[in-house]
């Protein structure tokens, strides 16, 4: 007998958009087969965002701070640093500076600096709020105005805030809305049906589903990212078939295995190592569970990820 | 590939003698196609017979056994492709590479390695199962790796990388008590290799240039009667290795063509060529999407914490959440004066508190009473986290004994229990944490 490949064609396909401007834009989705299955139909390589914060990031560990440190202080500096090192296919700026626990900074400076970042730089940008869904609604709100004409990503509507993310981001001013959802499919659906019903088209929507580290609950993950992708292909769900973005370096630099320091764990040998390899585990299954695009923190990280993408490809 | 009716009709005698209670043979052979009636029913079918429906009606991935002692392993037997479907039943398992061309100190090197990562994660040790013994063209060099592999007694299962057929049976004399894997059989030497596998009754490891005369090769091995195999997706590019790890695994389980119905080898290392950081990303890619060994290159804890615990992850039931020891966990090292903090058994639950708690750097000792693997919300809406269940744990699990404090820090999401575990602890002053997780690290500061 001779071998037969397995082919496996679905009816469904993941929407197709654009974030940026330019040059540098880049597509998310459009396609119609499971991650890297680029032997049972259309794939779209990955995308790789790296992470800056608008505020000195106190909390990150200090191998990430130093090799930051000249730049930290000023966000623009540091974009247009990691736009010209690294080359991400985008930045996404967490304004963390608005938290109310935080720095508390009002929604017009972080909107404005946001706008600082997006003029002196050419990549796309990803903006994410604080996870303080009262101060995100507000901050999402002015950030979309203030951005007009940029197409960017805002990160992230959540059930309690998504009306005026979408209805600035989206409708307002033709951005992307990132819907927020706590691993889970149904959790995740019922939010795009949500900002379908208020006007945002389905194919101006990104999904963040969720995110855990390796070892964190991560099954969760990988099941419910297998039940999205199955539902958007096999069964042509619309409601579900949007790009996935995954937050990566969110999660797993707050683990212990990479914040632990050596002195407290001498056999786990060095920490930003540690770090490294919990983010690039992450990374290359959540792309294996199918994220579109992912947010690192470490260069090596990117680096390695994006050979890693351009290997599957 | 499963059996039609019409391909059990054939096999029965024909003889429409109802014995089985069906009127005719080919009414019966349906009713066996559906499962609705075992084939003994028929009392005249022959054991050639017999033993091909029991070949058609096996699992469509057969489970392979290697290893002795507690370092025996149990690879494939998968029959799904989503781990949501049903659970994956045997976990990957880590091997690392050890080649008798490296040198003593590389040698050495490695396998403290493999010595020293050893660890518990969830009630689970985690440490590499395998040790992969690579012949590079030195006979006496080879066998003398293996001699010093074994007297290094670690607590790992052989695999004998090897494909000159003649070196390998004196290497496997020397570890055969401790079952071990041979790989290295492909289109030229598969017969002199499947012989010194059947003969010692070991897996035997295939391997070939592409899926297609991977298939050949795994036919033909089949034809001699081996069965028990592992079969290598390819290093020639990751590109290919992934295409055929998933391949392998669907035209067997989906397509139900068995003669690729085997666990699979991945060399993640060799594919990474010697990038560490690409080895674990690799790594990764293959516990989720069907690698059944992952031999790496060398271990470290950078490597091992990420990939034992995403395995860990993934070979779990999808209906069964993981719980975590119910006992006393002291965190930042508490002492008699340290406040006690309560919370329920659910794995995600206990690492995100625990971790929180490590965060604020204050000495707390975590009590995890059973609450049946449940979230705080979940246990306490099924009623296995109440008043009652935690006023027991304190009073049994000893801790009263471990700290004067009696402050008892509960879930801000079951505020309503404090006056039922006050009633039941009146000793003790119940104070409401927050509701979520992350505000721990500035409430326990500020307490």
């Amino acid at each position: 007998m001779a071998l037969k490949k397995s082919v496996q064609k679905y009816s469904g396909r993941i929407n197709e958009l654009k974030i940026g401007t330019g040059e540098k834009e880049i597509t998310l989705g459009g396609e119609n087969a499971m991650a890297f299955h680029s032997f049972d139909g259309e794939i779209n390589a990955p995308k790789i965002g790296m992470e800056i914060l608008d505020i000195n990031p106190e909390g990150w560990t200090n191998s990430l701070k130093d090799l930051y440190k000249d730049v930290a202080e000023d966000t623009v500096e540091w974009a247009k640093a990691v736009e010209e090192k690294y080359n991400p296919d985008f930045i996404c700026l967490r304004l963390q500076g608005a938290d109310p626990n935080g720095a508390n900074k009002t929604v017009e400076e972080c909107s404005e600096l946001a706008k600082k970042v997006a003029d002196s730089i050419s990549t796309p940008l990803v903006i994410a709020g604080t996870g303080n869904h009262e101060k995100d609604g507000k901050l999402f709100e002015k950030a979309a105005e203030i951005l007009d004409g940029k197409n960017v990503l805002l990160m992230s509507a959540v059930e309690e805030n998504y009306k005026s993310v979408g209805a600035a981001g989206a409708l307002a001013y033709n951005h992307k809305v990132g819907a927020e959802s706590s691993v889970d499919i149904n959790l995740a659906k019922q939010l795009n049906i949500l900002l379908n019903q208020l006007g945002v088209k389905y194919e101006d929507i990104v999904m963040n589903v969720g995110c855990a580290a390796v070892g964190y609950g991560f099954e969760y993950l990988a099941s419910t990212y297998d039940r999205i992708r199955l539902a958007a292909f096999g069964q042509n769900d619309k409601t579900l078939q949007m790009p996935i973005i995954t937050p990566v370096s969110f999660e797993t630099w707050n683990v212990k295995e990479s914040i632990a320091p050596e002195s407290e764990m001498p056999d786990w040998g060095c920490q930003e190592d540690r770090g490294i390899m919990m983010e690039i585990s992450t990374a290359a299954s959540v792309l294996a569970a199918g994220a579109d695009a992912v947010v690192l923190r470490h260069p090596k990280s990117v680096e390695t990820i994006r050979e890693f993408v351009n290997e599957l490809m | 590939m499963a059996l039609t009716g019409l391909d059990i009709f054939k096999l029965t005698p024909k003889k429409n003698c109802k014995d089985c209670g069906f009127p005719t043979c080919l009414a019966f052979a349906m009713k066996v196609a559906t499962g609705a009636v075992e084939i003994s029913k028929c009392p005249h079918m022959g054991q050639e017979a017999l033993d091909k429906l029991a070949e058609a009606t096996a699992p469509p991935m057969k489970t392979v056994k290697f290893g002795a002692g507690e370092a025996e392993y149990k690879l494939g037997g998968e029959t799904v492709l989503y781990r949501h479907e049903k659970t994956f039943v045997n976990r990957n398992r880590y091997a690392v590479l050890i080649s008798d061309s490296m040198s003593n100190e590389e040698i050495d090197s490695r396998l403290t390695n493999i010595e020293k990562v050893n660890y518990i994660r969830i009630g689970e040790e985690m440490h590499i199962e395998i040790a992969a013994l690579k012949y590079t063209g030195n006979k006496d060099k080879y066998i003398e790796l293996v001699n010093k592999v074994k007297a290094a007694n670690l607590k790992v299962a052989y695999m004998l990388i090897c494909e000159d057929a003649e070196v390998l049976k004196e290497a496997v004399e020397l570890v055969k008590s401790e079952n071990p894997i041979i790989y290295g059989a492909n289109k030229e030497n598969y017969e002199a290799m499947t012989e010194v596998a059947k003969e010692n009754k070991l897996v035997l490891g295939l391997k070939a240039d592409s899926l297609e005369e991977l298939y050949e090769v795994t036919e033909n091995v089949g034809k001699l009667g081996h069965k028990e195999l592992i079969l290598d997706a390819g290093s020639k590019s990751i590109k290919e290795a992934f295409e055929n790890a998933v391949q392998i695994r669907r035209i067997a389980l989906k397509d139900g063509d068995r003669t690729f119905g085997y666990p699979s080898v991945i060399f993640a290392g060799e594919l990474a060529n010697n990038n560490k950081y690409m080895e674990t990303a690799l790594a990764s890619l293959f516990t989720i999407k069907y690698g059944s060994i992952i031999v790496l290159d060398d271990i470290e804890y950078a490597k091992a914490l990420p990939l034992f615990a995403l395995r860990q992850n993934i070979f779990t039931d999808p209906q069964r959440p993981m719980t975590v020891e119910t006992k006393i966990y002291p965190i930042n090292n508490p002492d008699e004066n340290s406040p006690v903090l309560v919370t329920v058994d659910f794995a995600l639950t206990y690492f995100i508190v625990s971790g929180e708690i490590e965060r604020s750097k204050k000495p707390v000792w975590l009590v995890v009473p059973d609450a049946g693997g449940y979230s705080v919300l979940t246990a306490w809406a099924a009623g296995k986290f109440t008043g009652s269940s935690i006023s027991n744990f304190i009073k049994e699990s000893g801790i009263e004994e471990k700290t004067k404090s009696r402050k008892l820090l509960i879930p801000g999401k079951v505020a309503v229990l404090k006056g039922d575990i006050e009633d039941n602890l009146p000793e003790w002053e119940v104070v409401v944490a927050p509701n979520e997780a992350m505000h721990l690290p500035k409430f326990l500061k500020e307490m």
